[in-house]
């Protein structure tokens, strides 16, 4: 197996399939109000970048972008594991998990 | 091949990364979202990016995922109790994440196209590769991370633990 995918598959696939990604990303933390369901749209965007990343760096043979990947899974599981903690605090004292309850620090 | 393989790929990840958003019960968000990290790390194995696959099946399918359908599990979340906004809010959602990826597909369009500039090293995302990498120039930010875990594992447990009154 000696050629890459990248010679195969032109690189701005990947650009558009991340872009894809990371917009319905978005579109996912616009359109839900369950705050897990948004917390897994904002990891969905992660992924997305981390795609790109990855992709750029094969193209490029830089391992940078590769540990850069491992680095940004290490935070994200991180993030992930302090978010549902404070989200199951939340879900204990206002018995909900719909963001537009919590509203109380907007104005 | 890898080229049917990609295009397969890239479609069930963005067909389940709709199913994230679009499916009623969280339950079914969480299994969509684990199908789209699958698929993703599908892709990683096409880069040739092994170590990073197995990591990310691990990390995310293993870990994070896990973390999720346990919260909604605990919670007792199901289709009955989900919020909705109004549709207003529904469409405007919709439109402005079609304005977004519009924006972004256009700016990259007008973009030279990106070339490759030599046949790529396909031994550069091996376990043996990244681990020199990792563990020499890239020494100190392992070690933080470490750091950061440990921050994060006692952050969570003093959040999430009952409060003493």
């Amino acid at each position: 197996m000696g050629s890459s995918i990248l010679e195969l598959v032109h690189i701005n696939n990947y650009v558009m399939l991340a872009a894809i990604l990371f917009a319905i990303g978005v579109m996912g933390v616009m359109f839900r109000r369950n705050t897990i369901i948004i917390f897994m749209c904002i990891e969905l965007m992660l992924n997305a970048v981390n795609l790109l990343l990855v992709a750029f760096s094969t193209m490029h043979s830089d391992p940078g972008g590769q540990v850069m990947v491992f680095f940004i899974m290490a935070v994200a599981a991180a993030e992930v594991a302090v978010g549902l903690a404070i989200l199951v605090m939340i879900y204990r004292n206002v018995k909900s998990v719909d963001i537009d309850i919590l509203n109380k620090l907007k104005w | 091949m890898s080229k049917i393989a990609f295009f397969v790929l890239a479609f069930l990840s963005i067909f389940s990364a709709m199913m994230v958003v679009f499916s009623r019960k969280p339950v079914h968000s969480v299994l969509s979202l684990i199908f789209c990290f699958f698929t993703i790390a599908g892709h990683y194995i096409l880069l040739n990016a092994q170590f990073l696959a197995a990591v990310h099946i691990i990390v995310y399918a293993g870990a994070i995922m896990v973390l999720f359908l346990f919260v909604i599990m605990l919670l007792n979340l199901n289709a009955e109790s989900e919020p909705h906004k109004t549709s207003a809010g529904k469409i405007a959602a919709v439109v402005s994440g079609g304005l977004l990826l519009l924006v972004l597909v256009s700016v990259l369009k007008s973009t030279d196209g990106l070339q490759l500039s030599a046949s790529p090293d396909s031994q550069v995302g091996m376990v043996k590769n990244l681990g020199m990498v990792l563990y020499d120039k890239y020494m100190l930010p392992f070690e933080v991370s470490a750091l950061l875990f440990l921050t994060a594992m006692i952050g969570a447990t003093m959040i999430g633990k009952k409060e003493l009154d």
